[in-house]
């Protein structure tokens, strides 16, 4: 990104950036307060758990984000998008992440993503479509659920014009929302990165039976799926996922700051409230500490957030250990926070009818996706100490 | 590992900083240092980083953002850079670490023209030593518990008392002094005093030892020493809002006018050094997965330090204004403390060896600083005061008394 002040900005947040991201809180407080988000996803019919493919999102609200540009806000300006910096797109995600938003919104930002790095007539054709409003989301993630570029979901082959994709791609972020499916294929010695319209002939999606009622996941089964050259958005597309890695921990590290931070908030509010033998509970220091080093990790986990975000607008070698370390310290405080907000809820924290119960779900399911903090150390470990052995 | 944007200016301030001090590090010091100035022990430690603190003063590296009338260098936003620099460089540490962090700023807010101007710059260069009496043997962490007294006597006051953990207190020329005025109002019967405290009469310092066996700290015994009464900081009765500025300062929540230097440099680089020369089991510590694992905690933790730095500066991205300066003490306390037991484990059976064994890894540095850890995690207010604090003052939760 060019800087466009004199002024120095640490992180390249500037007032650009506070305007979006007070916006998206602006927004999301009016459109989707947290009774409005229980009813959406857990005041459902008995019961509850049975629908695993259930699309638990308010569509309408989803085209008012689309007439914001959100789906827009990773394509470059040149495909109509938004062309916003990663620090400014983590300022939205960490809100969405804030208000648990069920969409497709980081699945589509995560797609986008990959394509910018991919570059190409295909990817820019994809961008614009995204750019006016279409879904999208990452099958890149095989049966073992690697966490890794390296190892695509699916095999491919060459007939003629066009290429053939077999085999499982798992672990499917909100496919059931997305329009086309972005899928990576190991084709002789090289990764191919094809786009597959959802309603492509051959291809099956299973829901995957989750936790987490903010979002869908799913199996998605390729059987001869046939994709023509105007479907193949690279050939060559291992550096394309590669490149683009780093970007999509930021994307997860955000919604997990923005789930955290309102655990935390929300626990304090009830700590504040509360009284058990004549005082609040937050007079007592079990409470008042662990609340503390929660604030301490969250805080660690969104320095480290924007710290990644910036170092990958500038293109930095860094990118790839800033956006390890955040992810892992964001998986850990989530990991934390998620833990005592249930615990110090008391017995209301153990059911069903108190929210918190939705975001310990989504940020569980957060602090897994793209690798947990342990995986997050052993790869910095890998850069930062040297291979074992 | 990444850089604050900085001003052109900065910048060339930057430059200069790193180049007077590739050129300028001092010759080895003529006896083995301790590992913060609060362990100095003999003459010749003093007078060896006395005159480097001096010359680091006289370029420009200390005090930079200090007012010139004061004898500062009457810049904005370079003493961060300067304490960057010098802590990258390796060099020895600055001894006056009371006066540059806690008694210049305090006297900077609250002093008179004449005080400012008589004890600033003796601050800065290190020429003048300070040590700091807050704690007494009955009130630590709750400090609003003082019981030395000051009584009014003509011009002078009359101070009774006992005052302990005193850090540099066997060579230091001044303290910041707290004092109870008055017995009726807990906070606001204290009053603060610049005390001076070397030949002084009634005033005894006794040297205390440490639980890493060495001596740096005291305890001072005052038996109706005088003071006089240009030496009060600040209004009779107003100590704990005095004292308030200090903590501030020494808590780590405002930039302080000079530091830098020593062991506190690259800490997750010297785990991975130690790991790579450490057999355990019969294998390299480095290559053993928890180890790896609890290095890169560490590496994690002290970059989140650094871009906390960072981002407290973007106000858009703090909510609270406190929130990220308060949290500092505890953080970088508790840094050092993990990270000193993280080398005591990788180092394994050698890490039972002391300071003057041979085959001690880093020179016994590892168990050395794990024990002396406990001093920065008790002082300035236990850890789980600052918890307090942090819960109270910025979660807004009830608070403890």
């Amino acid at each position: 990104m060019a800087e466009k002040n004199a002024a120095p900005k640490d992180f390249g947040f500037g007032e650009d950036e506070a305007m979006l991201r007070d916006l998206a809180r602006k927004f999301l407080d009016e459109q989707l307060p947290v009774e409005t988000l229980r009813r959406l996803v857990a005041e459902a019919p008995e019961p509850i758990y049975d629908e695993g493919e259930r699309a638990r999102w308010d569509e309408a609200l989803w085209k008012e984000i689309v007439e914001l540009g959100w789906t827009g806000l990773a394509v470059g300006e040149e495909e109509g998008g938004a062309g916003i910096s990663l620090v400014g797109i983590a300022g939205v995600v960490e809100e969405v992440g804030r208000h648990a938003l069920p969409s497709p919104l980081i699945p589509t930002l995560s797609a986008s993503l990959v394509l910018r790095e991919a570059g190409g007539p295909v990817a820019r054709t994809i961008l614009e479509r995204i750019a006016q409003g279409a879904t999208a989301s990452l099958a890149i993630t095989g049966e073992r659920g690697s966490w890794d570029p390296d190892a695509p979901a699916l095999e491919a082959r060459e007939d003629g014009d066009t290429i053939v994709l077999d085999g499982m791609a798992c672990f499917v972020q909100d496919a059931f929302k997305a329009d086309v499916l972005i899928a990576s294929a190991r084709l002789g010695g090289d990764v191919v990165l094809c786009a597959v319209e959802a309603g492509a002939a051959g291809l099956t999606i299973d829901a995957d039976h989750i936790h987490d009622l903010t979002r869908d996941q799913a199996t998605l089964r390729f059987d001869g799926v046939r994709v023509g050259g105007d479907a193949v958005v690279s050939r060559e597309a291992l550096g394309a996922l590669r490149k683009a890695w780093p970007g999509l921990l930021v994307l997860v590290t955000a919604d997990l700051c923005g789930t955290s931070e309102w655990q935390l908030q929300t626990t304090v509010e009830y700590a504040r409230q509360r009284t058990q033998f004549d005082r609040q509970i937050g007079f007592f220091q079990a409470v008042k500490h662990p609340l503390v080093d929660a604030m301490v990790e969250i805080d660690r986990a969104k320095s480290l957030l924007y710290h990644a975000a910036c170092e990958i607008d500038r293109g930095s070698e860094e990118a790839e250990t800033a956006a390890r370390m955040a992810k892992s310290a964001a998986s850990d405080a989530g990991a934390f926070i998620s833990d005592r907000s249930v615990q110090l809820h008391g017995g209301i924290g153990f059911t069903w009818e108190c929210d918190v119960h939705i975001y310990f779900k989504r940020s569980l399911h957060n602090q897994v996706l793209f690798g947990d903090g342990v995986h997050q150390r052993k790869k910095l470990a890998e850069t930062l100490i040297g291979p074992i052995g | 590992m990444s850089k604050a944007v900085l001003t052109p200016e900065q910048q060339e301030f930057q430059e200069y900083a790193r180049r007077w001090l590739a050129e300028n590090a001092p010759p080895p010091p003529p006896e083995r240092l301790p590992i913060t100035a609060i362990e100095v022990m003999t003459v010749g430690q003093r007078d060896y980083l006395q005159a480097w603190q001096r010359k680091c003063y006289d370029a420009g590296l200390v005090g930079a953002d200090y007012p010139t009338e004061y004898g500062g260098g009457g810049h904005e936003g370079f003493q961060r850079i300067a304490n960057m620099e010098l802590g990258r460089a390796k060099v020895p540490f600055l001894i006056n670490i009371v006066g540059l962090n806690m008694a210049a700023p305090t006297i900077l807010v609250h002093g008179t023209e004449a005080q400012k101007e008589k004890f600033i710059p003796g601050c800065l260069s290190g020429d003048e030593i300070w040590c700091q009496g807050f704690s007494e043997p009955g009130a630590g962490s709750d400090m609003a518990n003082q019981q030395t007294s000051a009584v009014p006597d003509g011009d002078d006051w009359i101070v009774n008392g006992h005052k302990v953990w005193t850090s540099l207190g066997h060579f230091a020329k001044w303290m910041i002094l707290i004092t109870r005025t008055s017995k009726d109002h807990k906070y606001d019967g204290l009053t603060y005093f610049l005390c001076p405290i070397e030949g002084h009469d009634g005033v005894t310092v006794r040297p205390l030892v440490k639980i890493t066996g060495e001596a740096g700290f005291n305890e001072v015994f005052f038996e109706d020493a005088r003071v006089p009464d240009a030496y009060r900081l600040d209004d009779v009765g107003k100590g704990w809002t005095v004292a308030m500025t200090t903590l501030t300062y020494e808590r780590g929540a405002a930039e302080s006018a000079g530091s830098g230097g020593g062991e506190s440099v690259h800490p997750t680089q010297r785990l991975i050094e130690l790991a790579r020369d450490t057999w355990r089991d019969g294998e390299c510590a480095a290559d053993d997965p928890v180890t790896r694992d609890a290095i890169m905690q560490r590496a994690i933790v002290a970059e989140g330090m650094r871009q906390n730095g960072r981002r407290a500066r973007v106000e858009a991205l703090c909510d609270h204004p406190m929130r990220l300066p308060l949290q500092q003490k505890l953080t970088s306390s508790e840094f050092v403390q993990d990270n000193a037991r993280v080398g005591v484990d990788i180092a394994g059976a050698k890490s039972t060896l002391y300071k003057l064994d041979e085959r001690a890894p880093s020179k016994g540095y590892w168990p050395l600083a794990y024990m002396n850890s406990y001093g920065h995690t008790i002082a300035a207010g236990t850890n789980e005061i600052q918890r307090n604090i942090l819960g109270e003052r910025v979660l807004g939760l009830p608070k403890s008394k």
